[in-house]
């Protein structure tokens, strides 16, 4: 820890509201799976804490816009008209943080954090998927909980460096947060925009990446290996902090970490079958999770009642 | 022919100076797609972004959002091919207020496929939200900025730059969604676009010299197309439509046209003149047109297999009619 006046606090009894909300993340998102016979479960159990942690502890940011029962798609943006979901996370005023998510195939993530932290009616998760609904299965700037469309990987970064430079010409406080996963460090484009956040000093920046080590195909470091991730980014000159990506105290004190000057990288190693250990044998196949039969199906819906 | 020199320089310098809220973004070509002045005259609202552009289309939305407007300058190649998703998920499907100078239009550069824009204008005009603009004479590219300032959404321009012909009177500024009558004719409707215009007119004026007279449109704006002058002109001449376009003849100004009358019931045939269907190679702007039929003397060929006529027209003919030569020198600069 610096001494300088940490971005975040994390209070005892935040951490343990933390620890339930993460607990309750993935509950719900099994709920989903199974009701749904099919979800992308694994990135919300290795994301829990950070959203956890990011709703609680780290983002500064004001109440809902946004109702509790989100509305039906409206349709794409055009002239005089853009919907976003980001009134979930509140005003968009100066002294506000953001919250970007660019790996869109987690927004069942923060659905279930929104549910858990009273921003979205608990049923409303139960539109994940269903057609006319907004709240889609991989979400788009009018889905609750985001601001950007970013189910093609590696573009988040450079549009929250985009809102982030903006924010500092007008000399704004707030701070522009990103959730990444670690298959976005494939992409060119994710280099390209660190390359160009440090060059400009875009300290108003903090990005948490899920580590989990898996993508489609399976095994990352088989698939196209992206390791040493820390090393990679700290050379191009950004803060870089590695944690344990299930560990909420860590994940919150890695956001309070001064970075003058460089924007700030909080690397959480995670687990994709966290807190559901039935899942563990068919690791690194847990892209999409859909049962195999019936009898897979009932094991997990007693799991869900042990939860 | 008249000629005015780098005037897009000067122009964006003047837009910008009563509104704070434009910025420029280069991607390593401030020399090469004229906003050296514009850096000079407002170093804090000019940003380098380096050889990164899928990095710069996407940035460029992200301050959009937050009510800037970029105006993104490189050679076209480089943000329709190169960064065509970035285009897509980060500034067009959010209607984003993001304003794309794409320089070296088709032919116009020595540089090759590589750097040779054919088809930008089919790529982008297929994208949603997209309004597209090209620049045929030096009026056009001061009116452009003007024109794009009013859309609310993102915005293509097919720019010109250095040594620019000026065909069009600088106070009669172009309008957005209206083709520029250059001359009225009741035997032939023909539009075109870009650096095709300068040619045709060469190649109509002498025409018109042998009783043969061409109904004569310029466009700017490629989408949306749908000026009803376009329409109304192919209902009446008699031996139908040509288009005549520095682009492949896909998706481009002779597709816009072919929509048009189609959809509004018009029976006139096209000819659609541009690169059919091929990339092209690195050669002078002059030379490159001969060898895809884009000159002038190629547009009387089109015309005389149209009509069955012999017009007897020479090059020599032609070269006279050019109030200036191409500055060949001046548009050989390297890149």
């Amino acid at each position: 820890m610096e001494d300088a006046e940490p971005m975040v606090h994390g209070a005892v009894d935040d951490i343990q509201r933390a620890r339930r909300i993460a607990h309750g993340i993935r509950k719900r998102a099994l709920e989903l799976t199974i009701k749904q016979d099919g979800c992308y479960l694994s990135q919300a159990l290795s994301s829990a804490e950070i959203f956890a942690a990011l709703y609680t502890c780290v983002l500064n940011i004001g109440p809902s816009l946004a109702p509790m029962k989100p509305g039906p798609f409206s349709g794409v943006p055009a002239p005089g008209k853009h919907d976003l979901g980001a009134d979930y996370n509140g005003p968009r005023t100066e002294d506000y943080d953001r919250l970007l998510l660019s790996a869109a195939h987690y927004a069942v993530a923060v659905y279930a954090a929104l549910v858990e932290v009273g921003r979205m009616d608990p049923e409303a998760l139960f539109e994940f998927n269903q057609d006319g609904s907004s709240v889609e299965m991989i979400g788009a700037e009018h889905s609750p909980g985001m601001e950007l469309t970013t189910g093609s990987f590696g573009q988040a970064l450079s549009q929250a460096a985009g809102i982030a430079w903006a924010r500092k010409l007008r000399g704004e406080k707030g701070c522009v947060w990103v959730f990444m996963s670690d298959g976005e460090f494939e992409e060119g484009q994710t280099y390209e925009a660190i390359q160009a956040m440090c060059f400009y000093g875009l300290d108003n920046m903090g990005v948490y990446v899920d580590v989990n080590g898996q993508q489609v195909d399976g095994l990352t470091k088989d698939v196209m290996n992206i390791e040493p991730l820390d090393a990679r980014i700290a050379a191009f000159g950004a803060s870089v902090i590695r944690v344990n990506g299930h560990d909420i105290s860590a994940l919150v004190d890695a956001a309070a970490v001064a970075h003058p000057g460089q924007p700030h990288f909080i690397l959480a190693d995670t687990n994709t079958a966290e807190g559901i250990p039935l899942l563990e044998h068919r690791k690194p196949h847990l892209h999409f999770v859909r049962f195999k039969d019936e009898a897979e199906k009932a094991e997990f819906v007693k799991f869900r009642e042990t939860m | 022919m008249n000629t005015v020199t780098n005037v897009h320089m000067r122009n964006l310098v003047e837009f910008a100076v009563d509104k704070p809220e434009v910025v420029v973004f280069s991607g390593d070509l401030t020399g090469s797609t004229e906003i050296k002045e514009f850096k000079a005259a407002y170093p804090d609202r000019f940003f380098s972004m380096g050889m990164a552009e899928q990095n710069m289309m996407s940035l460029a939305g992200g301050m959009a959002r937050e009510g800037y407007l970029p105006h993104v300058h490189t050679f076209a190649v480089f943000m329709y091919r190169r960064a065509l998703d970035q285009i897509e998920m980060s500034i067009a499907y959010p209607n984003l207020k993001v304003r794309m100078f794409g320089f070296l239009p088709g032919i116009t550069t020595p540089g090759g496929a590589s750097h040779q824009a054919i088809n930008d204008i089919g790529v982008l005009r297929s994208v949603p939200n997209m309004t597209i603009l090209e620049t045929g004479d030096a009026t056009d590219v001061e009116s452009v900025l003007d024109i794009a300032h009013q859309i609310d959404g993102p915005v293509y321009v097919r720019m010109l730059r250095k040594e620019v012909s000026r065909l069009f009177a600088a106070d009669d500024r172009t309008l957005f969604r209206k083709v520029r009558r250059i001359a009225s004719g009741t035997d032939l409707t023909l539009v075109s676009s870009g650096i095709c215009t300068e040619e045709a007119m060469y190649a109509t004026a002498v025409l018109r010299q042998r009783g043969f007279s061409v109904d004569h449109y310029h466009a700017t704006t490629l989408k949306p197309f749908d000026d009803e002058a376009v329409v109304e002109s192919a209902a009446r001449t008699r031996f139908g439509v040509v288009s005549m376009e520095n682009h492949t003849v896909f998706g481009g100004l002779g597709t816009a046209v072919a929509e048009l009358l189609a959809e509004r019931g018009v029976g006139a045939g096209l000819t659609r003149i541009g690169l059919q269907d091929t990339y092209s190679h690195g050669a002078s702007q002059r030379y490159l047109m001969k060898e895809h039929g884009l000159d002038s003397i190629s547009l009387v060929g089109h015309i005389e297999r149209l009509t069955g006529e012999r017009f007897g027209i020479s090059e020599d003919e032609l070269s006279s009619a050019r109030l200036s030569e191409f500055a060949t020198e001046g548009q050989l600069e390297a890149l």
